[in-house]
């Protein structure tokens, strides 16, 4: 269903909520990632493991602090305006369902050996499905984790799912570590084909949102 | 060429400044003039312009996230659950010692007289009479076995015993609707915590450590421990209690730390 628009009507690959939302996300996920580096560097979980003081956000704990707990907010409610658009407007199950395994075995195979078709970008083959889908879970996670990492006496109940305290943070870091390799795929992959940058921006070709799933006869922009 | 005062003034010589000065030193002031004073000039207009700039943004910047610290001073005050009990432990789980934290390393404690040590009150509370370590020890003793996190992400479970804080609140007769309860220290410590935290039925007034007097580096002879805050929101070497609804802050706080770190 396509919430006050008529299934007729054609509309942009990334509508403008979209996109401010994608632009959002982008900006809120790396202030939580650079300022969260340096808040586990005062604590850190693997001996091995510091970040470096320069790719850290916040100048001192409590700097790092301030900008991970304003930037939770963005992400939170920045995130859950993009979930209720893409389960009312019906986008999420457009764009990223069905994920069929086999399919996503073969894309893969494909995209190793660069025979991947970017030539319609408003179809998402099945590596672009299972990323994206998979990320809004990561995220999601990642949100739990870090309200179990900041209540855990509060939200004992929650807190409790992850084992301990530390069970959370390590869940936590984790989170991140999947974020951040996503991160790396997800804009290599853009800089790759710099027309789905491009329509990100500006919204991309025209699609027909009723359109079942599409074949791969559509056109380019 | 004569520097004249263009008006007469008692402020002024009547025949000019004495050049004399300025004959001997001509070498000096002219290099004054043609390197030193284009260098420096420039080189502190750049400053200015770099800090100027900066600052500006950064001042902004940070007035913002401090703004943001506020609000979520207000949330956590919200999703405060003030009959929730904290986890407890086993006794086979406490860490001994426990771990040593402040704002100056463990070599630095200046241990506190118990003999002369003595709690002072102040603000909205009814009997501001000090007290003493012995008159502690006649109030009934709670323990309990909880976690201690550090804002750094540290933890460790503790067992802790004293006199919980509500009942030594009600039984000094402060205002329990007062907005804050507020601590100073043997060590120039302070800090503060929310009433409703306060009356948390886990937060005490600690004099032992696993059943034993707590040592010097943990806050001998008084501390605070509540089962639902920050480390640091738990000071220790207390000396004065104030109940108030004036802001306290404290010192970790008024470094830029959020004041009602909840946990």
């Amino acid at each position: 269903m396509a919430v006050g628009l008529s299934s007729k009507r054609s509309m942009k690959l990334h509508p403008l909520p979209v996109r401010i939302m994608h632009w959002l996300n982008a900006l809120a996920m790396i202030l939580m990632i650079l300022s969260g580096w340096k808040i586990y560097n005062d604590e850190v979980l693997f001996g091995w493991l510091h970040f470096p003081e320069w790719m850290t956000l916040g100048g001192e704990a409590q700097g790092a602090l301030q900008w991970h707990f304003f930037a939770m907010w963005l992400l939170m409610i920045n995130g859950l305006c993009y979930l209720a658009y893409g389960l009312i407007t019906g986008r999420f199950r457009r764009k990223l369902l069905p994920i069929r395994p086999r399919e996503v075995l073969s894309d893969i195979g494909d995209a190793m050996r660069f025979h991947l078709s970017h030539a319609d970008i408003t179809h998402y083959n099945a590596v672009q499905k299972v990323l994206y889908a998979g990320i809004i879970v990561v995220i999601i996670v990642q949100v739990v984790s870090g309200w179990a990492v900041w209540k855990p006496m509060q939200l004992s109940e929650l807190a409790s799912v992850f084992g301990s305290f530390q069970g959370a943070r390590l869940v936590h870091f984790i989170g991140m570590a999947a974020i951040v390799a996503f991160l790396v795929i997800h804009v290599v992959l853009a800089l790759i084909v710099p027309k789905t940058i491009g329509a990100m921006i500006t919204g991309g070709p025209q699609v027909r949102p009723s359109d079942p799933a599409r074949t791969q006869t559509g056109s380019a922009d | 060429m004569p520097i004249r005062s263009p008006s007469p003034s008692r402020f002024r010589p009547a025949a000019g400044i004495d050049q004399s000065a300025l004959e001997a030193n001509r070498a000096l002031v002219a290099g004054i003039n043609r390197r030193r004073l284009l260098r420096g000039s420039l080189s502190l207009g750049a400053l200015a312009m770099l800090t100027g700039c900066d600052v500006t943004n950064r001042d902004a910047v940070q007035a913002a996230l401090r703004a943001v610290s506020s609000f979520n001073d207000k949330v956590q005050a919200l999703i405060f659950r003030p009959n929730h009990l904290a986890p407890t432990y086993s006794e086979a789980e406490v860490v001994k010692p426990p771990r040593f934290n402040a704002y100056y390393g463990v070599e630095d404690v200046d241990p506190v007289d118990g003999a002369k040590w003595k709690l002072e009150l102040a603000g909205r509370i009814t009997d501001k009479q000090p007290w003493t370590i012995r008159q502690f020890a006649e109030l009934p003793e709670q323990e309990m076995i909880i976690r201690h996190i550090c804002v750094e992400g540290w933890d460790y479970i503790g067992q802790w015993s004293g006199v919980n804080l509500r009942l030594f609140l009600e039984k000094v007769g402060a205002d329990l609707t007062a907005q804050y309860v507020a601590f100073k220290c043997a060590d120039d410590y302070s800090g503060s915590i929310d009433m409703a935290t306060a009356l948390h039925p886990q937060t005490i007034l600690a004099t032992k450590y696993a059943k034993q007097p707590i040592t010097d580096p943990f806050g001998f002879p008084l501390r605070l421990r509540t089962a639902t805050k920050l480390g640091f929101k738990n000071p220790k070497w207390i000396t004065a209690i104030e109940v108030t609804n004036v802001f306290p802050g404290g010192y970790w706080e008024s470094r830029g730390f959020n004041w009602f770190s909840g946990i």
